[in-house]
């Protein structure tokens, strides 16, 4: 055994980072895959964004100016697609990949090359999704749901590449979720039982259950896609003895488990920020494990409340309203735990809480809208309409999208060995915090007073709301290049930071050294009772 | 170490063993879903041929039910498609023949097939077709015209709430598809 750490100890003297692009390409360290996912959902979210505002200039006024409404389908589809799977899903694993390392005191993940495996796979995947958009006949331009037979008998001929591109990325998040869940239950320091865990670690344990358990249905419903194209299938085509309401079925079985993928991981985050600048430790730990789980549980049996409109029988529309709405009280536990430890803490204000409790606050105006369209008879009329865009913006984006900002200002120190500029990034969080609310708010009236999604042209009595959202977006938009000003200025001239960057923060990371080395925790380390719940 | 990569191994044995319970799962949604529509109704589609026997049913003149009729015509289907009577009220119990007009309006030789849809969904399982034509698939040469005949019987099990049933056929056009012998083989209904 002596003989096996000492051939350890000196590999390591000679395996650093390997030069240049070699070593992005064949790196299998978790914290340059996790780099690499977060730089990578950094681009994917600037293209999503360039899309967003394509959108939202056509409707800065209602008539057609910029663009074809053909165009603008495209836009509205691949910005869904674009911002679900290459945003915010990849900047959560690769949270995970920086993070689950150093949190359970493992020197890296379970298996590294797949894990450089499953990122590669990613830039392909969207290199061919995004490609479409130049073809004959254009890219996908039938809504992000991709709803058969519009993904089918109506679909431009590129819908093949897009479901290649899907299976592409259903092949990615499965290695990386197996990946996870193998170093979580099997490379834990000593003494860290699965309740001394870190609230990132569970939720992420969670999430990536939820991804092998529904990322293969999302599969089984491109491929019958597929097959309905090209080989005379008709799993979804009426003439032949499908159905298309089945298609609805199996995709929101896959869909609304994947709203809790990108949610859950922003709980984690948010469960580690908020005790850090409150300077106690998280309220109701095990109560935060038992909601994130029943979420979890709950969201497998819900997915029907999406599609209330297509003719439910009233047993059906009473059970799926009434477990949609059992799904409050887990989550009304995590946000009363959360302003708990808030409460008489020795708060402070530095950026990371600021998104944090954004993050709160934003998140439960998203869950409210979200019990309104959970009531059955009042969907018929929220259906379709900008009410639901707004709602499910406000729980992506000052939602989950917020808590990876946060999760980036708060982990940064540790990941560079320097301090941002403070002053900065709270102008990038006060200009992304208004710039959503002006964006997102006005949305829900005039879904409410009847506007459809998905439209490139409008009534004009929607004209008001619609330029005031179009105008935030445009805050929003461009207070992004703030945030990639203060990481760029960060990493290169930032005040060098301490081991324990944040005084409140607790947890095996904050142990090592800033920046991390880049093989850490090749010993497992001793597991204190001071550093557990962090 | 060792016993490390041992539990590793077997972590990711069990987790694809998830991974391909479910691709299975997904596999089986489609027949699953048929049975259970087949057996609750709920995507409104109506059963396949139904064996009348007049001797053990007997009309229930208590009860008239208003059943009507809609047709229409999916995308790219030119033919002209209706019923001869938008609605008809029958007793449960009674066998009552309805027919459906249908003319190729085009230039070629076409197929048409009906796909039935029906409401309340409740009904479904007491609507009984004896005869229909969305049983076959409809060859008509160019500008010919056809009477095609539908023969029902409300069940009298029918749920008493249940006043009047819409039952709706949309015609698509398969001639493309039909060169697939397998689809002209399939129990459609």
């Amino acid at each position: 055994m002596s003989e096996v750490i000492h051939a350890d100890h000196h590999d390591d003297v000679h395996h650093g980072p390997a030069k240049g692009m070699a070593r992005w390409l064949f790196t299998t360290n978790h914290k340059d895959i996790g780099t690499l996912y977060l730089w990578f959902s950094f681009a994917m979210f600037l293209v999503g964004g360039v899309m967003a505002l394509i959108i939202r200039t056509e409707l800065f006024q209602p008539g057609l100016q910029f663009v074809q409404p053909e165009f603008f389908n495209q836009m509205t589809t691949n910005h869904g697609l674009v911002m679900v799977f290459g945003a915010i899903m990849p900047a959560m694993v690769g949270l995970a990949n920086w993070l689950i390392p150093m949190q359970v005191g493992a020197p890296d993940m379970a298996l590294p090359r797949m894990n450089n495996l499953s990122f590669w796979i990613l830039p392909f995947a969207f290199g061919i999704m995004i490609s479409t958009l130049f073809m004959d006949g254009g890219g996908p331009n039938f809504g992000w749901t991709f709803y058969a037979p519009l993904s089918t008998t109506y679909a431009p001929d590129s819908v093949t590449f897009f479901i290649f591109a899907v299976h592409m990325m259903g092949a990615s998040s499965i290695m990386g979720s197996i990946n996870i869940i193998a170093t979580i239950l099997n490379m834990r320091a000593p003494g860290m039982t699965l309740m001394k865990m870190p609230m990132f670690v569970w939720t992420w344990l969670i999430t990536a259950y939820l991804l092998l358990a529904v990322m293969p249905v999302l599969a089984g419903a491109v491929t019958m896609m597929l097959f309905d194209i090209h080989f005379d299938t008709s799993f979804f085509n009426a003439a032949g003895g499908g159905d298309p309401v089945m298609f609805q079925h199996i995709f929101w079985f896959f869909g609304h488990p994947e709203v809790y993928i990108m949610i859950l991981p922003a709980f984690g985050v948010v469960s580690h920020v908020i005790p850090a600048f409150a300077r106690k430790s998280l309220f109701g730990y095990d109560s935060m494990v038992y909601a994130v789980a029943s979420i979890a549980f709950l969201s497998f049996i819900v997915w029907a409340h999406h599609m209330f409109t297509v003719g439910m029988p009233l047993a059906g529309q009473l059970f799926f309203m009434y477990s949609t709405m059992l799904i409050a009280i887990p989550t009304g536990v995590k946000v009363f735990n959360w302003t708990a430890t808030m409460w008489k803490g020795s708060m402070s204000f530095e950026t990371p809480m600021l998104f944090a409790i954004a993050f709160v606050v934003l998140f439960t105006i998203g869950g409210f809208s979200g019990l309104m369209l959970a009531i059955a008879p009042a969907d018929y009329q929220y259906h379709d309409t900008y009410f639901v865009v707004a709602h499910f913006h406000y729980v992506l984006v000052p939602g989950a999208l917020f808590s990876i900002f946060s999760a980036v200002y708060f982990w940064f120190p540790k990941w560079t060995g320097r301090m941002y500029n403070e002053g900065m990034a709270k102008a990038h969080f006060w200009l992304s915090f208004i710039g959503v609310n002006i964006t997102f708010f006005p949305q829900h009236f005039s879904g409410l007073a009847g506007m459809p999604r998905r439209i490139p042209d409008y009534a004009l009595q929607f004209a008001d709301f619609n330029m005031l959202s179009s105008i935030g977006a445009f805050i929003f938009g461009f207070s992004q290049l703030v945030f990639l000003y203060v990481l760029i200025h960060g990493i290169r001239s930032g005040v060098p930071a301490m081991a324990r960057s944040w005084d409140g923060a607790k947890g095996l990371e904050w142990t090592l050294a800033s920046p991390a080395p880049y093989h850490s925790f090749t010993q497992p380390p001793r597991v204190s009772n001071a550093e557990v719940h962090g | 170490m060792k016993t490390q990569n041992q539990d590793i191994r077997r972590t990711v044995k069990q987790l694809s063993l998830i991974v391909l319970g479910m691709c299975g799962f997904v596999v089986a949604l489609v027949p699953l879903y048929d049975l259970f529509c087949d057996i609750t109704g709920l995507n409104g589609k109506t059963g396949g041929p139904y064996i009348y026997d007049p001797a053990s049913t007997s009309p229930d003149t208590s009860r008239l039910i208003k059943v009507s009729f809609i047709t229409n015509t999916n995308a790219g289907m030119t033919w002209e498609f209706r019923p001869e009577k938008g609605a008809v009220r029958v007793h449960p119990g009674e066998l009552k023949e309805v027919n459906f007009y249908v003319r190729n309006t085009s230039e070629k030789v076409m197929v048409g097939q009906a796909i039935p849809s029906l409401v309340p969904v409740a009904a479904a399982e007491y609507f009984h077709k004896t005869e229909c034509f969305c049983f076959n698939q409809q060859v008509l040469q160019p500008g010919e015209e056809m009477l095609m005949p539908m023969r029902f019987i409300v069940g009298r099990e029918l749920p008493a709430n249940v006043q009047s049933i819409s039952l709706s056929y949309a015609l698509f056009d398969i001639t493309d598809a039909i060169g697939d012998v397998a689809l002209a083989n399939t129990s459609l209904r």
